[in-house]
């Protein structure tokens, strides 16, 4: 029963994902090519009520359900492996149209071969976790 | 009113629905952040074994997995009750960017030149699915997130590392973009 909840969010991120299009390879590329508002509307909407949220969160020191406050742990320091990280991130974003989410909900709307890309996308996440120590961060 | 279901969902609806979705997490004591889940999975599959950073209490995470595999049973909702199975309309100006490519106009949401069986068959088809994910896998860990964990959960608490992680997605999109794509589509 605790796990119903998320499998229900999961639902909803899933069904948004897919008929706002952001699932599509085609939009991804549109983004990229700054020749449509889409993208930048969904993303940016987000965002913009997400800053406005966290910030009330914090100024009212909102609780979670199970009345511990909802603390956001600042992450380490860095500039490497951001923009390193997330310019490799990037280019297989642009190439496959897909972040992880997308891969797994267009999984389920029936692109079978993206089980392909996410299947990689595991591989590449345990090469991280092999190589991490010889990377710089 | 079916319409206004089947059709493309808007920007400002699909953002709003996005945010809410991070804030439900807050809320039930988790955050937003779907690339954690390759970790899970490595971890689940044993690879702590031999690999320290995937030796930790994954089942702790498995809440984000039970996300993920509602997120699979919306893509198919989605695409058997609330879609009228159209192409996805995108600007005329992409699709003739495109079509230089070899990249025919849409018939649904992905070209069948990157993801028909054909394609999934064929090595350079395999090649780009294959590195494509692999970079995407590789990209998010090394950055510490992706999309979800950095441009929605990062940005709103208004972190700098988010927005370099950002910067990089699109250093690297755009590269891949004008650059790359030309050359091996």
């Amino acid at each position: 029963m605790k796990f119903l909840k998320f499998l229900l969010l999961g639902i909803v991120f899933g069904i948004v994902m897919a008929k706002s299009e952001a699932i599509s390879w085609f939009r991804i590329q549109e983004m990229f090519r700054f020749q449509a508002f889409h993208m930048y509307g969904i993303i940016g909407t987000a965002v913009t009520l997400g800053v406005i949220g966290v910030a009330l969160i914090k100024k009212y020191k909102i609780r979670d359900f199970h009345g511990n406050p909802i603390l956001f742990f600042p992450k380490d320091k860095s500039i490497a492996r951001y923009l390193i990280g997330g310019t490799i991130f990037g280019l297989g974003w642009a190439l496959s149209g897909a972040c992880p989410g997308p891969m797994v909900v267009n999984i389920g709307y029936g692109f079978l071969s993206m089980i392909v890309v996410f299947f990689f996308a595991i591989v590449g996440t345990y090469l991280y976790g092999v190589f991490m120590k010889k990377l710089p961060h | 009113m079916k319409e206004l279901i089947t059709q493309t969902w808007s920007w400002w609806f699909s953002g709003a629905m996005i945010a809410s979705i991070m804030f439900f997490l807050l809320y039930f004591g988790q955050s937003f952040g779907f690339s954690s889940n390759l970790r899970t999975i490595c971890a689940a599959a044993g690879l702590g074994k031999k690999t320290k950073f995937f030796d930790f209490n994954w089942k702790a995470q498995l809440w984000n997995i039970v996300f993920l595999i509602g997120s699979i049973i919306g893509g198919y909702i989605a695409s058997n009750y609330l879609s009228s199975g159209g192409p996805v309309e995108i600007s005329a100006s992409t699709i003739e960017d495109l079509g230089k490519m070899g990249i025919a106009a849409p018939t649904s949401l992905q070209p069948n030149e990157l993801f028909s069986w054909e394609a999934v068959f064929s090595v350079k088809g395999f090649l780009i699915l294959a590195f494509g994910g692999l970079m995407v896998g590789f990209g998010s860990r090394y950055a510490g997130g992706c999309t979800s964990g950095h441009a929605i959960s990062g940005l709103s608490n208004l972190q700098l590392p988010s927005l370099i992680a950002v910067i990089g997605f699109f250093i690297g999109g755009l590269l891949m973009t004008y650059v790359i794509m030309p050359f091996i589509l």
